[in-house]
């Protein structure tokens, strides 16, 4: 951050930088990913907590992951073709 | 602290103009405002995904059914029609009441 302050970097510390920058966003979005997901698939999945996870309740928190996933996919794909649309529309 | 970072880029990026004739500082900020967009729309995402998925799926299965499938695209689309439909009546309301917050 010091380096910043002072705008001179060299290229490798610039490339370093924006390396943290990417990992540090990927991370941020993985966290809200798993976070939802969590909320989400045991909200489905556990509709009486009982003394332990039992082996339905754990095949259908797999699922519920993997359809949140596509879910998500779908949802970005929708998300981009609306966005591309809008911008022609200007 | 990246926040900070980002928004302090985005805010004041005429002022940091001014301590950088180099073209390196423009070649980061450039890569820093794509990289905020880019999470922006990470962020969006999440969002209509909780919503769309709360609206649409039921018992997770093997896969989507398209019926779920066109349920979330729909729901993206509307969610984003009724966005745009609040602002601008807002605006409206806000415009015709001008007078009156006064």
């Amino acid at each position: 951050m010091e380096a910043l302050a002072g705008a001179q970097l060299t290229g490798a510390q610039r490339d370093e930088l924006m390396d943290q920058v990417k990992q540090q966003i990927a991370l941020a979005n993985a966290q809200e990913l798993l976070g939802k997901m969590t909320e989400k698939c045991f909200k489905k999945c556990v509709q009486k907590p009982g003394t332990s996870l039992d082996s339905s309740e754990q095949k259908c928190v797999a699922m519920c992951m993997d359809r949140y996933m596509d879910s998500w996919n779908l949802v970005s794909k929708s998300y981009s073709t609306r966005l591309q649309k809008e911008r022609q529309r200007l | 602290m990246l926040d900070v970072m980002l928004s302090s880029f985005s805010s004041d990026s005429s002022p940091s103009d001014k301590d950088g004739g180099g073209g390196g500082d423009k070649e980061l900020q450039e890569f820093l405002v794509i990289e905020k967009q880019r999470a922006q729309f990470n962020a969006q995402i999440h969002e209509f995904n909780e919503i769309c998925w709360d609206k649409c799926v039921e018992k997770p299965s093997n896969k989507l059914d398209s019926k779920t499938e066109t349920c979330l695209s729909n729901c993206v689309d509307r969610f984003i029609d009724v966005s745009l439909l609040v602002t601008q009546r807002f605006t409206q309301l806000l415009s015709k009441n001008a007078g009156g917050f006064n």
